[in-house]
């Protein structure tokens, strides 16, 4: 074991133990408590015997259960039920940290084990937010638990989708088009003429320097309270990203493969066609990418400034106003989950039309 | 004989050169890259250029292939300017580096100057020419799946797919290694004999010159000229042992003689 798993285990083993003699003197420990912290404190055996990885999985799972099971017990949970938190994130801790040690020394494979860490890594988190806000009883409207959101989240799944519609459907998706599809033509022409290049670009620049708060409101005078304002700051914000990477990228192409392009006196769109665009590629993706986030913060920050009752940024402003908190948290789930939905998707795509480039295929330039 | 029924000269002559010069402006004030330069290149030769590095040989070549303009004097290709050589599809030129597209196979790299081109039959031409270089099984692999010389060998068949009559190719072989140099070298003595095309080539590697050439020029540097013509007569037979027959020997010794007479040593 490295000195990291010595320590952990040391930690969690000693975190039980005592975790344990304390719930024995308050005498009123639940069971399944108190069985974990046992357990918890057996795992010391393995100073003189071997213990598997997936012992140490078993007892952080276990303490897990016991933990969720116990937090209703208390009004404000007692000593011991933090250190069986403690010594439940230190067996997580370790088993992750053995587990990702077994697959770099190849004891395990297969690209399941590869997905269970970062899956535990999701769950611990959601676990100890759960866990800390019940069991701590912090305020509603300054946390609340995951558990509650979730509830939430279900409760309110028609307003949610009407929002996402209104939102994510309408503004974000012919916001993103209209502001890439702008951009990209732009950089076309202004790579043509050097005249316009000089014209357009601090154009382009000047309108990416614009504040959202500041434009966003003048496009409700000009596009209305629906959802076209929002898609025009969305346009706004896609823009320039997208105008200097394809810019950036027409450039791309060596001078060799454009003097073979000369070679055959190939045309411009030819040229443009069969090489500069392809070769841009890459830089096309990357604008692709930074703008599907962008575009859903700028339509939720534009729902602020006036828009009809629906849509996720006039909910998360109207509740955060009722302290509906929770339903807040859902919003931002569901904006979280849409954002890196549409984030893979154009990574995928991305993949599937730059295989050839070394980043992707993972070979040398 | 060529007394009494002279064909007329450009009838040869696929490139012919008339005191052209080339001069460069930078920062640093003016780099004559080429001076005087007269030459001709009659059809169905192979002429290697040879000289150290900076003695214009790659401009030479760049200038026939219209990617330079010359300063001064005159240079026809095919009896036209350079310009509409170029705009006719006159050659086919192979450069340094492969310069594949990555995102396109073998195949339809090679099929890329007959896409350019709008010409028919690709399918045909590209078999042929990928046979040519010994290429065939590989049309569906991509440049960064082939080693430097097989993506070396899929741009040579790219720059025979449109049957252009000229090649120029501007050290083709010079990044790779000593065996599969000699490999190429005398796969494309094959296909020149095969394909009976003129082909002008730059080299810095002698033997490679002597080996290859009908005609070697030779050239030096400051400002960069023709310093010698050398027409071989070696067989046109040329196995890859001709190199150690004192023929080729003497001829190596004259191209090495002309590079040091060009060669100043007050550097």
């Amino acid at each position: 074991m490295s000195r990291l798993q010595t320590v952990l285990a040391a930690l969690a083993a000693a975190v039980s133990l005592v975790g344990l003699v304390l719930a024995l003197l308050a005498g009123d420990a639940p069971l399944p408590v108190l069985c974990t912290l046992l357990a918890g404190s057996l795992t010391a055996v393995r100073l003189r015997f071997a213990w598997s990885i997936w012992a140490d999985g078993a007892v952080m799972v276990l303490s897990a259960v016991a933990i969720l099971m116990a937090l209703p017990a208390y009004d404000s949970e007692p000593l011991f039920f933090w250190l069986a938190l403690v010594a439940c994130w230190a067996f997580a801790w370790l088993f992750v940290e053995r587990l990702s040690q077994a697959i770099r020394q190849r004891q395990v494979s297969g690209k399941i084990f590869g997905l269970i860490i970062p899956l535990i890594f999701g769950l611990a988190l959601l676990f100890i937010w759960e866990v800390v806000t019940r069991g701590a009883n912090v305020p509603q409207v300054l946390l609340p638990a995951p558990s509650q959101i979730w509830a939430r989240l279900i409760d309110s799944v028609p307003t949610l989708v009407a929002d996402f519609q209104q939102t994510f459907l309408k503004a974000v998706l012919a916001g993103y088009a209209m502001g890439c599809g702008a951009g990209f033509i732009v950089a076309i022409i202004v790579d043509r003429s050097p005249f316009l290049k000089r014209g357009l670009l601090p154009i382009g620049n000047f309108v990416s320097a614009l504040p959202i708060i500041g434009i966003a409101p003048i496009m409700v005078m000009w596009f209305g309270f629906d959802w076209q304002s929002k898609a025009a700051v969305v346009v706004a914000m896609t823009f320039f990203p997208m105008l200097i990477n394809t810019v950036a990228g027409l450039n791309q192409s060596s001078s060799i493969e454009r003097d073979l392009m000369r070679t055959y006196a190939a045309g411009y769109s030819q040229t443009l066609l069969k090489l500069r665009l392809p070769a841009a590629a890459p830089f096309i993706f990357n604008a692709l990418k930074i703008n599907s986030t962008l575009a859903l913060i700028g339509a939720i920050v534009a729902e602020f400034f006036g828009t009809p009752i629906v849509g996720m940024g006039f909910r998360i402003s109207t509740e955060v106003g009722k302290l509906n908190i929770d339903l807040v948290w859902a919003e931002i789930a569901v904006a979280a989950v849409a954002g890196s939905v549409f984030y893979g998707v154009i990574a995928l795509i991305e993949r599937a039309v730059t295989f050839w480039h070394p980043s992707v295929r993972g070979g040398r330039a | 004989m060529t007394e009494l029924a002279p064909p007329s000269p450009d009838a040869m002559a696929v490139v012919r050169a008339q005191n052209l010069g080339l001069t460069f402006p930078t920062n640093d004030g003016d780099v004559i890259a080429l001076s005087d330069v007269n030459l001709t290149i009659n059809k169905g030769e192979f002429v290697s250029f040879i000289g150290p590095s900076g003695c214009g040989k790659t401009t030479f070549l760049r200038t026939i292939a219209d990617l330079e303009q010359p300063t001064s004097g005159t240079l026809t290709v095919n009896g036209t300017t350079p310009s509409d050589a170029r705009l006719n599809r006159a050659y086919g030129y192979v450069f340094q580096a492969p310069a594949l597209y990555p995102w396109r196979t073998i195949a339809q790299n090679v099929a890329l100057p007959l896409e350019i081109m709008a010409l028919t039959d690709k399918a045909e031409r590209i078999a042929r020419t990928l046979e040519l270089v010994n290429l065939t099984g590989f049309e569906n692999k991509y440049p960064w799946q082939l080693s430097g010389g097989m993506q070396q060998r899929a741009s040579i068949a790219r720059a025979l797919s449109f049957d252009a009559d000229l090649l120029l190719m501007d050290e083709p072989f010079g990044a790779l290694d000593e065996i599969v140099r000699d490999h190429l070298n005398s796969e494309l003595l094959k296909l020149w004999a095969r394909t009976r095309k003129t082909i002008a080539f730059v080299t810095h590697s002698i033997p490679e010159a002597v080996y290859l050439s009908t005609k070697i020029v030779v050239m030096s540097p400051r400002p960069g000229r023709v310093t010698d013509i050398i027409e071989s007569d070696l067989p046109a037979e040329r196995p890859l042992d001709i190199r150690e027959t004192p023929e080729f020997l003497r001829l190596a010794a004259r191209v090495r003689d002309g590079l040091r007479a060009g060669h100043s040593y007050e550097e």
